[in-house]
């Protein structure tokens, strides 16, 4: 009963311009720049570092999508994670593929592995959904600590401070229990080179949704992505007065 | 030794003097000379295309390898980006400790070190690919590492015995130890064969006593290991005579008496230690003797050629970096009412920038996919490769800051501290001027020995008609300006046709231009500076042609969404370097050149003698 279970995202790597495709179904990944979610390589961080403190002997580290999915996970395997699980996702259902359908397969293999604590980025930085976590716990009836800035196992039970709009909340949870990795929880460490050469000989299982009995449809369907509207060129003003009259002008007071 | 051997048809007395500069620049290198080359380099200067090397484009990953490199770049890179803080280095002048330490975790210290020895063990192509992020980021970073393992010990791994590589080469790859490469002294720099430094064999026949001082050392101050070259006499096993020769050695500095001195204060790369380092009766372990005894030349030069290709890889990424944020200013940047990338004169420099860094780049992986594929005499490539990249990333990173103006000079755009590290590539691990006399003596030596191998044939016509005949017409045809069937196509893509006519032009007239040579000047064209400049220039123009064909044939043939943009990039550069070529063959023919020849060694002369420049002032005073 001493694992942790790690999600890992691959998505589009923060630094790129993301373009929206001709047809505005989606957004072009296409020869893209990917790369492992920012919060999931923070939950990385955590559960390595429980592991190291010996309060967990074993890391697993899961990734849902296609092939490519497997460069991140060995990204996890790199940073320390023992293991690896890909649930093969691949084309439309890839494409449909959100939170709900990825709670149930993070639910299902939280049961299988025997897990005590799931660690999971607070949100993805492609789709801000902020769900998965929450979504998970709820599915295995387990307690939540989002927003976590600060991990720390007490026994049977985990002391999680969360950042919350009004400050930081403090609570205690009992494990088995779904963390969800925010900002300052830690600071990633690099994958060096010797453990990416160690990676190479760690494990990757490979399984389908269907093998855990999860049904992976999606009831939401995408009608249509936009770019942002462009913004527009603010207005310089002289007095106080001049800013009064525009605003008015404007409707807006 | 095969150093000394002189080539067949060249027998020529021992230079009389050491400061026959040219002799022993070529016989120094001819170590590399081999039989029947596969090199295109060595076959252009016969007028003749081996396509073997060049074409098609060498792919020599294989899936797991390219997998595992994939997997190396991005780490490497978030640490250069995120971690290193190349303007602290510089103005510290040296690289931050916390840096190091990364680095050495990182396991940048042994990428080349095989995997049971505690390295990365990667392949020179892979070497390349994360030497090319380091170079975009940090050159300071990238001469410490350089000098650590490109040429610090890579000695141990070319020549090292098994001993010697369990040793050292475990902790040489954690970067636990620094290692250093010691050639350099006051006296000698491209003169390495007249150094100084002596090992002598001490009385109980276990260690050599080392006595000198080298200078300009990289890694110096903090290298625990050193690659040392000194002289000691060695009895020549024909004559029987004493004759002084090089031996390489690995020195630690915990044998007792290595001292350096203190960090140099230099234009760029400040980041990088630079130190004297000075060897008083170090006693050296005779299992610590690199190679052979005697065969220290041989270790030395094989070490340079072997490290050669990393410094054209390392700038095509300096190239990449200083290029973007050239493109981004042009893009931005408004003046007279449109974005400056519209004018015509921004334009030019940034296709050039481009060129420039694609012929590097194409010519740095091409050079390591032939290496990894086991080619063993690419020592004109490479050669070539350095004197390309080097003078073209000062180039670009120079229009660089010419395109952001004001912005490009100062400090906090980065891109001075680029162009003040660039400066040196020119100048250190053979100056591009020596590097160019060896392409030229390299090429030169071949070519005498084929036309040698057809005079023989002379002696005997009727038993070598078949091959008499078919000199002779191609021979007729070459001087007539007429095609004499050398071709590229079925090598190249059709599209670039055009293209592959000028190359194989420029290589018939090559041919031709250094047949002349040979005939008008024989053996003394060791000495004809002048000539041998303009030979290898033009040799450096063809090789780039031709990777730069092979490079876009490959997209092309692969339908990269880039071809097309490759394709004019490869004919603009053809065309150009198609123009430079005819000009140094036609300047080669001309008397006005001779004449222009007889002029520079006078105005040489006047200046020399006079201390400076020799004319008067304008004002009389």
């Amino acid at each position: 009963m001493s694992r942790v279970l790690v999600g890992v995202k691959r998505v589009i790597d923060y630094a790129v311009k993301v373009r929206v495709k001709p047809d505005h179904s989606g957004v072009v990944t296409d020869g893209v720049k990917h790369s492992m979610n920012p919060f999931c390589e923070i939950a990385v961080e955590e559960a390595v570092k429980l592991k190291e403190k010996k309060l967990f002997k074993e890391v697993v580290a899961v990734s849902c999508g296609p092939a490519q999915a497997t460069e991140t996970i060995r990204t996890a395997l790199a940073m320390g994670c023992d293991r690896g699980i890909h649930v093969e996702v691949t084309g439309k259902d890839y494409e449909s593929l959100g939170p709900l359908q990825v709670s149930k397969i993070f639910a299902a293999l939280a049961k299988k592995e025997e897990a005590s604590l799931v660690i999971l980025g607070k949100q993805a930085i492609d789709d801000d959904c902020n769900q998965t976590g929450q979504m998970t716990a709820a599915l295995l009836d387990w307690p939540q600590g989002t927003f976590a800035s600060e991990v720390e196992i007490e026994g049977d039970k985990v002391k999680v401070v969360r950042e919350i709009d009004g400050g930081l909340e403090t609570i205690k949870i009992n494990m088995p229990a779904v963390v969800t990795a925010d900002l300052r929880l830690n600071t990633p460490r690099y994958a060096t080179l010797p453990n990416i050469m160690k990676a190479k000989k760690k494990k990757i299982a490979n399984m389908k949704p269907a093998d855990l009995g999860v049904d992976i449809v999606s009831r939401l369907e995408v009608l249509r992505v936009d770019e942002p509207p462009t913004r527009l060129a603010g207005v310089k003003v002289e007095t106080v007065d001049d800013l009064v009259a525009k605003l008015k002008e404007s409707g807006t007071i | 030794s095969r150093l000394l051997a002189a080539p067949r048809q060249q027998r020529h007395p021992l230079p009389k003097s050491p400061n026959d500069r040219c002799t022993l620049v070529w016989k120094a290198h001819s170590v590399f000379v081999l039989k029947e080359s596969q090199s295109f380099a060595v076959n252009m200067f016969k007028g003749q295309i081996n396509p073997s090397q060049v074409f098609p484009f060498p792919s020599v990953l294989n899936e797991e390898q390219t997998q595992f490199l994939q997997e190396l770049v991005p780490p490497i890179s978030k640490f250069f980006e995120e971690v290193n803080d190349p303007m602290k280095n510089d103005s510290l002048e040296k690289v931050e400790d916390s840096t190091m330490e990364g680095l050495k975790e990182m396991g940048a210290f042994g990428l080349q070190v095989p995997t049971d020895l505690g390295g990365v063990g990667l392949t020179n192509t892979q070497y390349a690919r994360l030497v090319e992020i380091v170079g975009k980021h940090d050159l300071g970073v990238g001469i410490t590492l350089g000098a650590h393992q490109s040429i610090g010990f890579k000695g141990i791994l070319l020549f090292g015995n098994s001993a010697q590589k369990e040793k050292y080469l475990p902790k040489l790859a954690s970067g636990e130890t620094l290692a250093a490469f010691c050639l350099t002294e006051p006296s000698s720099g491209s003169d390495a064969a007249s150094i100084r430094t002596t090992a002598t064999l001490s009385p109980c026949g276990k260690h050599y006593l080392l006595n000198g001082g080298k200078i300009w050392i990289s890694n110096g101050g903090l290298a625990e290991i050193f690659t040392v070259f000194a002289k000691m006499p060695i009895k020549d096993e024909k004559t029987g005579e004493m004759k002084d020769k090089i031996t390489a050695f690995i020195v630690e500095r915990s044998f007792g008496g290595v001292t350096h001195g203190p960090p140099e204060q230099k234009m760029g790369i400040k980041a990088s230690n630079t130190a004297e380092v000075y060897f008083d009766n170090v006693p050296v372990p005779v299992e610590n003797v690199l190679g052979e005894v005697g065969g220290g030349f041989k270790v030395a030069m094989s070490i340079l050629n072997n490290g050669r290709f990393g410094m054209a890889a390392a700038l095509s990424g300096t190239m990449k970096g200083v290029i973007s944020q050239a493109v981004d200013h042009a893009a931005n940047r408004v003046q007279f009412g449109s974005k400056i990338h519209t004018y015509g004169v921004i334009q030019e420099k940034l296709a050039r920038m481009a060129m420039l860094q694609y012929v590097t780049e194409s010519m740095a992986y091409m050079i390591s996919g032939n290496m990894d594929s086991g080619s063993k005499d690419y020592h004109i490539e490479a050669a070539i490769s350095k004197i390309f990249a080097s003078e073209a990333a000062w180039e670009v990173a120079d229009e660089c800051i010419q395109v952001m103006g004001g912005m490009g000079f100062m400090k906090g755009s980065g891109v001075e501290r680029v162009m003040r590290d660039l400066r040196i590539f020119r100048i250190f691990e053979g100056t591009n001027d020596i590097l160019r006399l060896f392409v030229a003596l390299n090429g030169f030596q071949d070519a005498g020995k084929h036309l040698k191998s057809l005079q023989k044939a002379m002696k005997n016509p009727l038993g070598n008609a078949g091959l008499l005949a078919g000199e002779v017409t191609k021979r007729v045809r070459r001087r007539a300006g007429l095609s004499t069937g050398l071709t590229l196509q079925g090598s190249i893509h059709p599209e670039l046709s055009y293209s592959g006519d000028l190359a194989v032009n420029a290589i018939e007239h090559f041919g031709v231009t250094i047949e002349n040579m040979l005939f008008k000047h024989g053996k003394n064209i060791l000495h004809e500076q002048f000539v041998l400049k303009r030979v290898a220039d033009s040799a450096i123009d063809l090789y780039a042609m031709i990777v730069v064909l092979s490079r876009a044939s490959r997209s092309l043939s692969q339908g990269h969404a880039s071809a097309q943009h490759e394709k004019i990039l490869c004919e603009t550069w053809c065309v150009e370097a198609n123009d430079r070529i005819m000009k140094n063959v036609r300047d080669l023919k001309s008397n006005s050149t001779t004449q222009i020849f007889k002029n520079i060694k006078a105005i040489s002369a006047a200046m020399v003698e006079n201390g400076g420049t020799v004319s008067p002032h304008p004002l009389g005073f």
